[in-house]
């Protein structure tokens, strides 16, 4: 019996999940006894009770799908811009003189400080909010597709020219391939800014969104929809990894850690 | 002894060599790498060139494989040609089969590549990932791509010498197999004396960006014991050992000299 016990014991330990439900038990405990207090922060259970009464309101649903589409759309953007940026620094010789000391020059400017200015030329509606997260996000793509552009082996491509293999060829052939991954590094790199940038974005005088629920909560002492949306935020970047993650297993099956998973 | 002919340092003129340089030099800023150097090869030749490092092998065959300038010198190679690296540089991300696929033209059916990995072996591997063969298996595939193109030159450097022992010894019978039905000239660059002496019609050996000796073996292949023995002394030597003529198995004991 006590082999049992001890075995069970060994298990727990060797568990993962066991300290964040710990830590999720020591807070509801907490704030049960009152050693928490609401306007501190709600109970675990009431967060889960006021997340379900928003779904059933529609409350959330509504200002989520708000929320991603600023993201979804600045990503957009700026993924396109920045794919487009670095092919052209990438591929030219010209290009490259050309964009990459103002790419170089722009990344001394922290893009969170350019927020007033977005705000004086794009006003206070939804394009200062995209505009940030485009702008934000068109960085770690160009960089990590730049660079993988550059870092393409210069043997592959020897091997194809000795083929007879065109410049365009080449290109399809060998040196995008070759970039692929780093250009997801530099794609989830851009999605968790994006969420970033969201979170800034929507702190500028937002009319819906989660940001909005945020603030609103925020005046009204409503710490369980904080938390909420902050679990909301959480959902989002886990759900921007899952898809680069999906992506890479497709794009990059080639890949020997992958091929033996 | 009389089956080794000497042959003076010109070429033979051939009427319609597949290769020909005239009076080719190339220099990296100050340093000569090749000077002033003549070679022909005939159509279905297979001459092998050695060369001590840095005695311009590689530049010879980037110019021959057309991936230097050679602009303003007289050079003819022909257009059909291909070459096989001593790493196979097959692209990682795209399926053996593909890789094959990509020295045809575009929109090649696959059966031309899998007919040309069918001939060297590699049948159950066509949709395998370059990055899960063996090192001999992705120079079987390498060696695939390069005869897919049916090349009137094929250009092998160092083909062989990343390879064990064993997969060499599988790998030489396969290239000569492979040039037997295909007669493609070849030329192979190595560092092996033995492997050269066993594959080529014609042995060149390189040395300071000069084409330094020329030995044409006239014994055919299979009856090559008795040539190779005098042979094989008489490259080493061109090379830089100092040895004496024999087989490896007994002058490596009596010779305490051998530097790299």
């Amino acid at each position: 019996m006590t082999t049992g016990r001890l075995r069970i014991a060994r298990r727990l330990v060797g568990a993962r999940w066991l300290s964040p439900v710990l830590l999720l038990l020591g807070w509801e405990f907490g704030s049960r006894i009152g050693l928490i207090p609401a306007q501190t922060l709600a109970a675990p259970s009431s967060v889960l009770a006021t997340m379900a009464e928003m779904i059933r309101s529609g409350e959330l649903p509504t200002n989520l799908l708000v929320s991603f589409w600023r993201a979804a759309i600045g990503l957009a953007i700026g993924a396109t811009l920045g794919v487009a940026l670095g092919l052209t620094a990438g591929l030219s010789r010209q290009g490259d003189t050309v964009i990459d000391p103002l790419v170089q020059i722009k990344r001394t400017i922290p893009v969170v400080a350019l927020s007033p200015l977005f705000i004086v030329w794009f006003g206070i509606g939804e394009t200062p909010k995209i505009a940030l997260i485009a702008f934000a996000t068109i960085f770690p793509i160009y960089l990590n597709l730049y660079q993988g552009i550059r870092g393409v082996d210069v043997r592959l491509i020897d091997a194809a020219k000795s083929f007879g293999l065109s410049r365009a060829e080449i290109i399809w052939n060998v040196v995008l391939p070759g970039a692929l991954p780093s250009l997801l590094v530099g794609f989830r790199y851009s999605l968790s800014i994006a969420v970033i940038m969201l979170v800034i974005a929507e702190q500028i005088n937002a009319s819906s969104g989660l940001g909005f629920l945020i603030n609103n909560a925020r005046d009204f002492m409503r710490t369980d929809i904080i938390v909420v949306c902050l679990m909301v935020y959480a959902i989002l970047g886990l759900g921007g990894d899952l898809l680069v993650r999906s992506i890479e297993k497709r794009a990059l099956a080639w890949r020997p850690t992958l091929v033996e998973a | 002894m009389t089956e080794v002919a000497r042959i003076p340092l010109k070429p033979a003129p051939d009427p319609d060599p597949v290769v020909r340089l005239k009076g080719f030099s190339r220099s990296f800023g100050e340093t000569k790498v090749l000077t002033d150097l003549d070679l022909s090869i005939a159509p279905g030749e297979f001459v092998a060139l050695l060369g001590r490092s840095g005695s311009g092998k590689t530049t010879l065959l980037r110019t021959l494989a057309g991936l230097d300038d050679r602009a303003g010198q007289d050079v003819v190679v022909p257009p059909s040609r291909a070459t096989v690296f001593q790493d196979a540089r097959l692209l990682p991300w795209k399926k053996v089969w593909q890789n094959v696929a990509l020295g045809l033209a575009k929109g090649a059916p696959r059966h031309h590549a899998e007919q040309a990995l069918r001939e060297v072996g590699l049948a159950h591997r066509l949709d395998a990932w370059p990055l899960t063969l063996s090192g001999g298996e992705a120079q079987r595939a390498a060696l695939a791509r390069a005869l897919v193109r049916k090349p009137d030159l094929l250009l092998l450097d160092e083909p062989f010498a990343a390879l064990d022992a064993l997969t060499r010894i599988k790998m030489h019978a396969l290239v000569l197999a492979l040039w037997r039905a295909h007669r493609p000239a070849v030329l192979l660059v190595t560092h092996d004396v033995d492997e050269a002496m066993a594959l080529a019609d014609r042995i060149l050996v390189l040395d300071k960006g000069q084409i330094a000796a020329e030995e044409r073996i006239g014994a055919a292949r299979g009856q090559r014991a008795t040539v190779v023995r005098a042979l094989r002394g008489r490259l080493l030597r061109h090379l830089g050992l100092d040895t004496e003529d024999g087989v490896y198995a007994d002058l490596i004991a009596r010779s305490p000299t051998g530097e790299a």
